[in-house]
This record gives structure tokens, C-alpha cells and sequence, in this order.
């Protein structure tokens, strides 16, 4: 199943439906890397609020697409996190680091416009 | 009937022909029972009374409770399943258990039952010895089962209720607070064992759900020794609550503690550590963007302007 990505302003926000199969994981980072260069988006939001499981692989993904979308110059925040998925991850020692997390949709996109604000950034289409 | 009457059967299992008639002494012993019932109950609640067991209540209610008992007992005897004694038992478990009544006295009423009933066919066989030994064989096994069922019944209710207290002082152990928005604390006292460990983690994580929390202080003031499983759990929870967005500072590392972890070579690297409690809520504030200062200076800058 592909994971929609809509564009709201300078951001670009992907949200997970259902678990997801691994190619399915790629693609999106391939269509959020990609995305990122062709809107000039300043930062990505990943919605995880759906899935009740998180494995090594998505994490490593995850982690990975942040990684990629930093040296395309924007920010990813990964929000929505379940607190059983966050234990879970802890455990299996998968704590996604160096990528910024959030509580939620509203959060995450707070943390991105303060990040873009650190940056002298002024935003457009608003 | 069948249940208790195999039972028998299986025990006398060399003397099938006695195996048969042990129903029949049964159902004589039950109408015995039950023809005394007013006198033998009251036999009881007077030997109960004079060993002084379940001094928890009163007259009456030994009374009320010597009654039912005596009759599920009957019950049990004439028809051999222990289903209804048993709900019996434990309800009257929960009743008195609170009341503080020990497991001595239960098993000591009923073992008295068991004594004044035995005495009652003694007297009423006693011509007859012969007789008065089957009866007995029929009898003996089915009370000790009945004696049996009410004592682990007891029992059974008290480890639950136990548990349950257990629970409830864990649940109260470890409290989440909130102290401003979007700040917590949480105040660890005492021994962390892996168990409260996970519990603590579980609860703070679903405080930080609630609260919407963005930055968390963990004060560990009250906690004397961490090993290393306690330094990885705690690790642990200052990771997942990252995952949650929210920051972790961790406050009130005693001398000892420090010592230890570094001797152990935890990696607290990613831990965010203030010295005391005081320092930690004013380092949360500064991440909120909060600045507390005292009402005079706050009345004159505003006056100023």
C-alpha cells in the first residue's frame, strides 16, 4: 500500500495507514527524498500514530530517510509514536537516534517552523 | 452423587460390595444431618465460640454463617460436588478477610463441624460398632475433601486479594505528576526492581500521552543503590520517552549512584542530569521558555512601563 504525501506550505507530511511491507518503506523514502528537492520543502513530517508495531527494519528506514532528507537540507520529524511501540523499540534497542521525534502532527510541525525559524527562514505561501 | 460415589469406589476399589453401599450410608448420615440440624448447629456455634475463634464477630453472625455453612456442608455431603461450596467459600472469604480474620480460625471452624458431627454419629451408632465404622468410612473421606475445599478457598482468596494490594501500592508508587504544563516530574522512592522498572516506564510513557508533555523530570532522590540493570532501564525509559518527543532530565544522583554507574560504565551519555530536583524543574522551564521571577521585580518593571 503507498503511503500518501501531501504538501502543506513548506512541509511535506507522510502518513502511515497500516503497517507497511518493506518496499513499500522504500519507496516512500525514495518519494519523500525525491519530493523534498522538487517542492523545496524546508521539513518532513512521518505520522507513525497507525502502526502498533515497529521492526528493525522500518526503524533502520526511518532513521535512514532522515539521514538522507538532512543532506537534502531539510528536517524530518518522526511523530505519533505509541507508547507500547516506544517500549517495544527501547528493547530491541532500536531508539531511532539523531532523529527528532514528536508527540503528534501539531507538535512536530511546531518543532519544524521553530527549527526553520532558527534559520532565519520566512515562510511562503501563507 | 456419582462424583463423590466414584470417588469411593475407587478408594474401596478391593471391596466393590462396600464401594455400593457407601450412597446408601451417605444418604442415611445426610437425613441424620438434617433431622438434628437446629441442635447440631448450635453444638457448633458454641464450640466455635469456646475456642475463641473468629473473635472478629459477633454472636449473630457466627450464628448466620455457622448456618449456611452447615448447610452447604449437608449439601456437599448428599450430593458429592463441591462447586457450590466452594462459591460459597470463597464469598464468604471475601466477606471476612477484610475483617481480619486468619486462616487458623477458618480452618478451625471447619474442622470443629467436622469434630461435632463426627461425635453426633458416635452417639447415635454407638450399639452398633460395626455400623458405626462404615458410616464413618463413608463420612471421613467427603469431610476432609469439604475441609480441604474451604481451607484452599481461603487461601486461594486471600493470595488474591493480596495481589490486588500489591497492584495498588505499585500503582501508587510511582506517581506522575504534573507541575506546569507540559512539564512532569516523576519522584522514584525506594527499591527499583525490574518489574517496577517496566511499570514505571509504562506509566510515564502514558503520562506523557495524557499531559502532552514536552519535557519530563525524573527525580531519583529517594532511590539509595542502581545497579546496572536499574541504570539500563532507566536508560531505557529516558529513550522511549525521546520517541514520545518529550525530554528527559533526570535529577538527584546521589554521590554513591554516580560512583557506581561510572564504575559499571553505564553509557549515560544521553542522559540529561541535573544535580537536584530545584535544578532540574528550573532547566525544564528554560526548554518550555518559562523565566520565574519573584512578583516584586515583576510589579516594578511593570510599573516602569
Amino acid at each position: 500500500m503507498e503511503v500518501p504525501i501531501l504538501k502543506q506550505g513548506d512541509f511535506l507530511i507522510a502518513t502511515f495507514q497500516a503497517a507497511l511491507t518493506d518496499e513499500d518503506l522504500l519507496q516512500l523514502q525514495d518519494a519523500l527524498v525525491a519530493r523534498v528537492g522538487r517542492f523545496r520543502s524546508r521539513g518532513v513530517i512521518v505520522d507513525v500514530t497507525a502502526l502498533d508495531v515497529m521492526d528493525s527494519f522500518a526503524a533502520r528506514t526511518l532513521r535512514a530517510l532522515a539521514h538522507m532528507v538532512r543532506l537534502r537540507g531539510a528536517e524530518t520529524v518522526i511523530v505519533g509514536i505509541q507508547p507500547e511501540v516506544a517500549f517495544a523499540m527501547v528493547q530491541l534497542g532500536l531508539s531511532l537516534e539523531g532523529v527528532p521525534t514528536a508527540l503528534d502532527l501539531e507538535e512536530g510541525l511546531a518543532q519544524l517552523m521553530k527549527a526553520a525559524e532558527r534559520k532565519g527562514a520566512t515562510f511562503r505561501g501563507r | 452423587m456419582s462424583k463423590s460415589n466414584k470417588d469411593n469406589e475407587v478408594k474401596k476399589a478391593p471391596e466393590p460390595v462396600r464401594g455400593e453401599t457407601t450412597a446408601a450410608l451417605l444418604r442415611e448420615l445426610v437425613s441424620h444431618l438434617r433431622q438434628n440440624r437446629t441442635q447440631l448447629r448450635q453444638e457448633w456455634a458454641k464450640r466455635i465460640t469456646e475456642a475463641k475463634l473468629l473473635t472478629a464477630m459477633s454472636q449473630e453472625e457466627i450464628f448466620a454463617e455457622a448456618t449456611a455453612v452447615y448447610d452447604n456442608y449437608v449439601e456437599a455431603l448428599e450430593t458429592g460436588t463441591f462447586e457450590a461450596l466452594q462459591g460459597y467459600a470463597r464469598n464468604l472469604s471475601e466477606r471476612i478477610i477484610p475483617r481480619g480474620v486468619e486462616t487458623h480460625e477458618v480452618v478451625g471452624i471447619v474442622l470443629l463441624l467436622r469434630d461435632v458431627l463426627a461425635r453426633s454419629l458416635f452417639a447415635k451408632y454407638q450399639h452398633d460398632f460395626a455400623l458405626l465404622n462404615r458410616i464413618l468410612d463413608a463420612y471421613e473421606p467427603a469431610a476432609n475433601r469439604i475441609a480441604n475445599t474451604v481451607a484452599v478457598g481461603f487461601v486461594q482468596e486471600r493470595e488474591r486479594t493480596i495481589r490486588q494490594q500489591q497492584e495498588a501500592i505499585r500503582e501508587l508508587s510511582t506517581p506522575v505528576l504534573q507541575v506546569r504544563e507540559r512539564l512532569l516530574i516523576l519522584p522514584i522512592i525506594g527499591v527499583i526492581d525490574p518489574q517496577r522498572s517496566r511499570q514505571l516506564t509504562e506509566q510515564l510513557l502514558r503520562g506523557i500521552r495524557t499531559n502532552r508533555a514536552k519535557v519530563v523530570v525524573i527525580d531519583i532522590t529517594g532511590v539509595a543503590a542502581m545497579d546496572s540493570n536499574v541504570a539500563n532501564g532507566l536508560v531505557q525509559t529516558v529513550e522511549a520517552s525521546r520517541l514520545l518527543g518529550a525530554t528527559v532530565i533526570v535529577t538527584g544522583l546521589s554521590p554513591e549512584i554516580a560512583q557506581t554507574l561510572v564504575t559499571i560504565g553505564v553509557d549515560l551519555t544521553k542522559m540529561n542530569t541535573v544535580g537536584d530536583l530545584q535544578g532540574g524543574i528550573e532547566e525544564a522551564e528554560r526548554l518550555l521558555g518559562y523565566k520565574a521571577v519573584p512578583v516584586s521585580a515583576l510589579s516594578e518593571s511593570s510599573l516602569k512601563s
